[in-house]
């Protein structure tokens, strides 16, 4: 073959060898390409190169985790999309968002898709710690990766919350000054107390937000700031160790008998290595058994690629059709421009913080602050409290797990409609002692009465069962059910003033 | 070469941290405190030192006729005025709860955002609101005031006019 002859036919096999040295290893259709596959590739590798047949199951995760992301994603690729357009100074903001709206070629369906993706987002987050409580994926060795979980809701609730601001329309401008004053809201003590003068957590935290002693350009660009930057890195550094430690800890969550249960595989399916591995690591010395495959061969699992990586791929266009299919049927919503004299009637928030927005309604610190705290610290203790081992990875801890969840949920639902009830139609402590101190409203009032009730009711289960799991069960179930109550409530059943309507037609007209 | 002192250890073992090295430690703490003070350090640019202060003073000039517990509320502004037989009054419409702009009605003030209540004096009648709205410096005489949003008065506090 000459030169010439040679350099041709290199010519034409450029594409196919183009292919194959993307794959790094050839294509993946044996055991051996198909682990390559996976460890051979930075994005795919955060997986094992096999996946339980447990993990599989779609009763297992319900695809909420990977829902998350993919939500995320996509708010991520318009959010940057939007960034070609948005102005995030007072003056110019509200007309850029119109601009997006009715000028920028599909603006209006990107953000319409971003807006909705953040919804999205914040309902699968919710489930998702859900299912992992239910589950008792928080268990040992996962102990940490719940706290990991946790710090991801509240950085997923401040993108929600900083994104809703940056229009700088009514609602946005109010949204800010009431989140402000949240953050100034202990001064609600140290003012009772009076020592502001000597110590103001609350005015560092609203200066720090705003930049300023009023709402203005220095909040917005702030928020904006932590909007398209902080929080979606710290987001992007949690998910990593989130991920990377759920492989760490051993995979998904698995009950003593997934092995049985997973069943007998499928005759296309190769449960083990029908290849010899041709390469082993000498890492035995520092694996200390918590990694899924050491002390076991591969039985019952089946290769990531495809089995997980296709499952992960429905998951994530089954979201983007929900998401685009949202956006197409909603838009989100632009009130008028802010105006800092007259706030909207009713200013409602975001429909995830109307919860938050009923319980600011009896007292701004322990609304906002205080009840918060104490839900996020109780949610951050279970782990280290509960340290049972019989039912992980069993939906509700198997057996009579299911009732008491019910029962938890009917103690749940009903304390928290009774002590509204009875506020809505009693009013509380200011109407019927206007002289009485604020410490005392601050410290009784109906979301620390309804937070009291759930925790007594988890004491009392755990007493009753002898078991720090039922307590946590009840206790998780209790403020699942008071976060739908109060969420419920203020999206429809509060009107101008915040006053208790049964329906919107009853709202007073003017 | 075998270790010659101390027992002997198995490959295996873990090795020994010398817990008294004393210099390794100070190092490491050193280092551990000199980053969380530069944490803190860098929280002190985004503290603004210089803040925006437009004047808080402004002029007003009363309708000829303010009928007593009529409100009158300058446009565009958070104060609302009262006049009765003693005198003329200023009261911050700003709520004392959440900062929201509570609006005059003929009991006194609502709040659009978490339903505080006030009567005309600024005491808080309902609702979530740790203080009264504050009464306002104001001057002047007749029809004509400067009202300061930067300083109170104490309640009760009536300018003749």
């Amino acid at each position: 073959m000459t030169a010439m002859e040679q350099f041709v036919a290199n010519l034409r096999a450029a594409p196919s060898r183009i292919v194959e040295t993307a794959f790094r290893s050839g294509k993946p259709e044996t055991d051996r390409t198909r682990s390559t596959f996976v460890f051979g590739n930075v994005f795919l590798h955060l997986h094992s190169v096999r996946t339980h047949r447990w993990s599989l199951r779609w009763t297992t995760t319900m695809g909420l985790g990977i829902a998350s992301l993919a939500a995320f994603l996509i708010t991520l690729v318009t959010g940057v999309l939007l960034m070609f357009y948005y102005k995030p100074f007072t003056e110019v903001a509200y007309d850029s968002i119109k601009d997006i709206h009715f000028v920028v070629p599909t603006g209006r369906f990107i953000r319409n898709i971003h807006r909705w993706a953040a919804n999205v987002m914040v309902v699968c987050v919710i489930l998702h710690m859900a299912r992992a409580f239910y589950t008792g994926a928080y268990r040992k060795p996962r102990e940490f990766n719940w706290l990991i979980g946790m710090g991801l809701l509240v950085v997923t609730l401040g993108l929600s919350f900083t994104g809703y601001l940056l229009p700088w329309d009514q609602l946005a401008y109010w949204a800010i000054t009431i989140g402000a004053n949240i953050a100034q809201s202990p001064r609600e003590v140290t003012d009772a107390l009076n020592i502001t003068e000597y110590f103001d957590p609350g005015g560092f935290q609203r200066l720090l937000l705003l930049g300023s002693d009023m709402v203005g350009p220095e909040a917005l660009i702030r928020f904006y700031l932590l909007h398209v930057m902080i929080l979606p890195l710290v987001l992007g550094g949690l998910m990593a160790v989130h991920f990377w430690r759920i492989r760490k800890d051993g995979g998904l969550v698995k009950p003593a008998d997934a092995d049985q249960r997973a069943g007998t595989t499928e005759e296309t399916v190769y449960p083990v290595f029908t290849d010899a591995p041709n390469r082993t690591y000498h890492l035995a010395a520092i694996v200390k058994g918590r990694t899924s495959q050491v002390g076991r061969g591969p039985e019952n699992t089946v290769p990531s690629m495809p089995h997980l990586f296709y499952a992960e791929l429905g998951v994530l266009m089954l979201t983007t059709l929900v998401c685009v299919l949202l956006g197409l049927i909603s838009d989100a919503p632009l009130k008028e421009l802010a105006n800092p004299a007259v706030p909207e009637n009713p200013a409602k928030a975001p429909w995830y913080f109307l919860g938050l927005q009923e319980l600011v309604a009896f007292s701004a610190f322990m609304g906002g602050i205080g009840i918060p705290s104490i839900v996020l610290i109780g949610l951050g203790l279970i782990p280290y409290l509960d340290r049972e081992k019989a039912g992980t990875g069993e939906w509700f801890g198997g057996p009579g797990g299911w009732s008491l969840v019910k029962q938890a949920m009917i103690v749940g639902f009903l304390s928290s409609l009774a002590i509204e009830a009875f506020v809505i139609h009693y009013g509380w402590l200011r109407e019927w002692f206007p002289n009485i101190p604020q410490l005392f409203i601050t410290a009784l009032n109906p979301g620390t009465m309804i937070t009291a009730v759930y925790g007594a009711y988890s004491v009392w289960l755990v007493r009753k069962y002898a078991s720090a799991r039922a307590g946590a069960m009840g206790l998780f179930t209790c403020f699942l059910c008071g976060f739908l109550v109060l969420t419920v409530i203020g999206t429809y059943f509060r009107g101008p003033n915040w006053v208790f309507y049964w329906s919107p037609s009853e709202w007073p007209k003017h | 070469m075998t270790l010659q002192s101390g027992p002997q250890r198995s490959r295996l073992d873990p090795e020994p941290v010398p817990r008294r090295d004393l210099l390794g430690l100070g190092a490491l703490w050193a280092s551990a405190s000199a980053m969380l003070l530069a944490v803190v350090g860098m929280l002190r640019l985004p503290k603004a030192a210089v803040l925006a202060s437009p004047s808080k003073k402004f002029r007003v000039t009363l309708p000829e006729t303010l009928a007593v517990g009529e409100a009158f509320v300058p446009p565009g502004r958070a104060v609302a005025f009262y006049r009765d037989t003693e005198g003329v009054y200023a009261v911050s419409t700003i709520c004392t709860h959440l900062g929201c702009v509570v609006k005059p009605n003929a009991e006194g003030f609502e709040c659009p955002c978490h339903g505080s209540r006030f009567t005309h004096d600024g005491t808080v009648a309902k609702g979530p609101a740790p203080r009264p709205l504050p009464w306002l410096k104001i001057t002047g005489k007749e029809n004509q005031f400067v009202v300061d949003e930067g300083s109170t008065v104490p309640q009760g506090t009536k300018v003749n006019a």
